[in-house]
């Protein structure tokens, strides 16, 4: 079996492959021993007016464009116009997603700036440059590719690929005379001359770009991909990583559980031991008595002092306590009730009293130490004895504070 | 342009009165023949490291970063050192490939065609690691400005991306450089070959070309251009590799001098490779006319050069320290050369600096076994210098509490390893199916190839010019 495919294979591959040419001449080639004599030669037929003939060397001949009256390669138009277009592509779409579609401001800088945006717009200057020169070059002035060019697979190109130089000219140039045509060749000193006919295949199809089933395919196959790439990318691949547009962010939110750790918590502790920046340990935790006696008022009654406590105890304490400290907070029956901050007790404590239950907690009520700074605990005690004396307020108050 | 020793006459660039058949048989000669045992030898080896290197890829990928010796602060080592080294050594290629022929050194022809591939094999190898660094390799695509379901955009001002951009660029025109600089001697090899499913191979690569000088003409200046765009492009690439380091804050690395610096050093590891591969290869595939001891020389000329270059680097770090005043910099240099890498460093000045300058005696430069050893001094050298400037700058940070050191893991050397698998067994494929040498334009610079008279279109016998 399988030397049977191997001898198959061997059998097509030493197989003669001549194609068949048709009788319809595609032009006279000459052959020449020399860079010189070539150089003459396609002089001399460029002299005698010929336009459609060429000239094939196994390199590039200095002097040869002069000798054939070429103009300058104009190729170096399209890699400057398609690379100035790569320079603004790149600057268009930096500046438009930095600065319209969704600016972020990256180390206090501007939204989008030139020094850090210059390597980008050079290496897509270069890319496209070099992409247009290429395809410029192989596409549109070397109308490759050409693999059925009637000059290919012929005895000619063996040579002008080696070590030969050949001329070729067109048999439909408006000069083209036969007789005129070997003569030339046989003064120019040409070693050989050689027929060169169209292949069958030539004179049927014309370029297959421009054949109407070869672009339709090409075009068919380009909107089939399209279509078929978009459905596959927003629906059968929708959340198939990578082609899910990072929808799945393999990250471990706070809170929720991980295999990953042995205590199978998402988020990490702090060794222990660990202590926050700015974090002061309560020095009284649990020793009201010592708290009473040291700790003294240091934020004095302003009015802007009051209003702050006032805020803070209205977002801290009023769930619970009540605006006024009657105890009747918006909490009342889903917590335990606490007591009003008007009785007698409470009026004849000391601010460090106050001071040590909002920091230290007090049976059921928590320590808000985390929640509200130590600033703001001692303008809340201070809020809470304007409390207190409001509500106790005598006749004569209004008159004094006139 | 090499002159001979009394520096009076041009060599020939290709020596022993060869013909233009003679090179179109030496050159596609190795694509015909059945690979010697030394070949297999060079590919066994090559597939055995390459399999080291997707093993432990693997292994990367599976079960993340963690498999490599980076640490905290070492936060990047083997990686990045190994991204940084290969895209040096591709810069070689496009040095002689473009610059030489910018400054019509028509030397380069030699080796050009073979730099460029060492280009291009290097350049990929070189994009594995920064893509495999990300962890999330399979989310690589996102390094390019691509909509996303967080609407936002890659960053602008980060020179990572700049990479990206750098190095994707450099892939693509180097590959093009390349590809087109392929097509004549494709049409050569398809005129040649008897085989008809290589000439179908061939015809369809090499896309029809026919040596037309109307295609000539264009192709000579395209390549010009190309020349024109890659030269400052293979200088913006390691300059922009130099701002990965440039542009952060870490003492070592906060420091102007660093894209020339890279790139004179990329230059010098480029050329360090490109010897050491072409003197093996020269000799197997009977090159020694083409690949001459005289291009030898020429480059170890530049070796001399460029490793001065990079020394001059080395010393104006050391000033810029001492002079800038800021102890941090100061500690990380004087850390540097006597710290616990101390090692490392001098492995690196001493193969970089000191051994390359025996390149002074031209018997030395002319000398093939002693040129072999010290560009394989040179490959290692410049591999540590990476390992310097990456790892001894972040082992000691600025809080000492934290200091470590690096030690690599074996997935880490099984990935260097691999690395050098990857692009020996796309060169050695390389070397077995394409001309590893330009025909068309080894033909052009030979003796009495170019035409003496320069003519305009004239008609014969009217006035003719002889
Ligand atoms: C979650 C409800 C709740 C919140 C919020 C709350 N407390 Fe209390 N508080 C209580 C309860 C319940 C008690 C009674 C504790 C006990 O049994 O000793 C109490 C007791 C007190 C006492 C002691 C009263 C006494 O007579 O022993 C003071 C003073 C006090 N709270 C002040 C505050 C301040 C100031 C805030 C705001 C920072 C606050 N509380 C926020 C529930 C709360």
């Amino acid at each position: 079996m399988i030397k049977n495919l191997i001898n198959k294979i061997k059998e097509f591959d030493t197989a003669e492959d001549k194609e068949r040419r048709s009788s319809k001449l595609y032009g006279k080639a000459a052959l020449y021993n020399t860079p010189n004599q070539i150089t003459e030669a396609a002089a001399v037929v460029a002299g005698s007016g010929y336009k459609k003939f060429d000239v094939y060397t196994p390199y590039p001949l200095h002097g040869m464009d002069t000798a054939m009256g070429m103009g300058a390669p104009k190729i170096g138009y399209v890699s400057f116009i398609l690379g100035i277009t790569g320079t603004s592509l790149a600057l268009l779409m930096m500046i438009w997603m930095s600065t319209i579609d969704y600016p972020n401001i990256i180390g206090g800088k501007p939204f989008f700036g030139l020094p850090a945006g210059i390597p980008i717009t050079f290496e897509s200057t270069v890319l496209l440059c070099g992409i247009a020169t290429v395809l410029g070059l192989l596409v549109l002035f070397s109308k490759m590719p050409k693999l059925n060019s009637p000059l290919n697979d012929t005895d000619f190109m063996k040579h002008v690929t080696s070590d030969k130089y050949g001329l070729v000219i067109e048999a439909d140039d408006e000069k083209y005379i036969e007789s005129d045509v070997l003569k030339l060749f046989a003064d120019t000193k040409a070693y050989e001359v050689q027929d060169i006919y169209f292949r069958e295949s030539n004179l049927t199809t014309k370029t297959p770009l421009f054949d109407k089933k070869f672009t339709g395919a090409i075009i068919g196959t380009a909107i089939l991909t399209a279509v078929v790439s978009y459905f596959t990318l927003n629906y059968v691949l929708y959340d198939v990583v990578p082609f899910d547009w990072m929808r799945q962010q393999g990250r471990i939110d706070s809170q929720s559980k991980s295999d990953f750790f042995p205590n199978k918590s998402g988020m990490r502790e702090p060794v222990t031991g660990t202590v926050a920046r700015g974090f002061m340990p309560y020095e009284y935790a649990g020793m009201p008595d010592s708290a009473v006696k040291l700790l003294a008022n240091p934020v004095p009654v302003t009015k802007k002092s009051l209003e702050r406590g006032q805020d803070r105890y209205n977002i801290y304490c009023s769930p619970c306590h009540g605006y006024f400290g009657d105890g009747d907070g918006r909490m009342r029956d889903q917590f335990p009730k606490p007591p009003s901050l008007h009785t007698e007790k409470a009026k004849n404590w000391k601010d460090g009293n106050f001071f040590h239950v909002m920091t230290n907690g007090q049976n059921v009520m928590p320590s808000y130490a985390e929640q509200v700074s130590k600033d703001d605990r001692w303008a809340i005690v201070n809020y809470i004895r304007a409390l207190q004396r409001a509500k106790d307020a005598g006749e004569t108050d209004l008159e004094k504070a006139k | 342009m090499s002159l001979d020793a009394t520096y009076t006459k041009e060599i020939p660039l290709v020596e022993g009165g060869v013909s233009f058949k003679d090179i179109d048989q030496v050159i596609i000669e190795p694509t015909n023949t059945k690979p010697t045992k030394g070949w297999w030898i060079a590919f066994l080896m090559s597939l055995t490291a390459l399999t080291i290197g997707g093993v432990s890829l693997g292994l990367t990928i599976y079960y993340g970063i963690g498999m490599w010796g980076n640490n905290q602060p070492v936060g990047w080592a083997f990686g990045i050192i190994n991204f940084v080294f290969w895209i040096g050594i591709g810069h070689a290629g496009t040095l002689i490939s473009a610059i030489l022929y910018l400054f019509r050194q028509k030397w380069r022809t030699g080796i050009a065609r073979f730099a460029e591939a060492m280009t291009i094999f290097a350049v990929m190898t070189a994009g594995i690691f920064p893509i495999v660094h990300t962890g999330r390799p399979w989310l690589a695509g996102y390094l390019l400005p691509l909509p996303n379901m967080n609407g936002v955009w890659v960053n602008f001002y980060s020179p990572l991306l700049w990479d990206v951009f750098a190095v994707s660029t450099y892939f693509t025109i180097s590959f093009l450089f390349w590809g087109i600089g392929l097509i004549p001697d494709l049409a050569t090899m398809r005129d040649r070959t008897t085989s008809k499913i290589k000439k179908t191979i061939y015809s369809v690569l090499s896309l029809g070309w026919t040596n037309s000088n109307r295609n000539w003409s264009n192709y000579e200046r395209a390549y010009l251009i190309l020349a024109g765009i890659s030269t400052p492009l293979v200088l913006s690439v390691h300059s922009i590799v130099s701002f990965d380091f440039a542009v952060s804050v870490i003492p070592g690395w906060h420091t102007t001098i660093f894209p020339p610096y890279f790139v004179a050093g990329a230059i010098f590891s480029g050329f360090g490779m490109v010897s050491t591969i072409l003197i093996i290869v020269r000799k197997i595939f009977n090159l020694q006319h083409i690949i001459t001891i005289n291009h030898l020389e020429t480059m170890n000329k530049i070796l001399l050069a460029t490793g001065m270059m990079v020394g001059y680097a080395y010393g104006m770090e050391f000033f810029i320290a001492w002079y800038s005043g800021n102890t941090f910099e100061q500690f990380v240099f004087i850390n540097r050369a006597f710290g616990p890498y101390a090692w490392s460093y001098w492995i690196m000045v001493s193969c970089n600096v000191i051994f390359p300058q025996l390149f002074w005696f031209k018997k030395i430069r002319r000398s093939i076994p002693i040129t072999m050893v010290l560009v394989l001094l040179v490959n290692v050298g410049m591999w540590f210098e990476r390992f310097v400037i990456i790892v001894t700058s972040l082992h000691r940070d600025f809080l000492p509490s934290s200091w470590a050191m690096f030690t690599p893991t074996l997935t880490d050397l099984g990935l260097l390893l691999g690395s050098f698998g990857f692009f020996f067994t796309f060169l050695l494929l390389f070397l077995k199916t394409l001309p590893l040498v330009s025909i068309s334009e080894v033909k052009a610079v030979m003796e009495g190839a170019q035409p003496t008279v320069h003519p305009h279109p004239h008609s014969n016998g009217k006035h003719n010019s002889h």
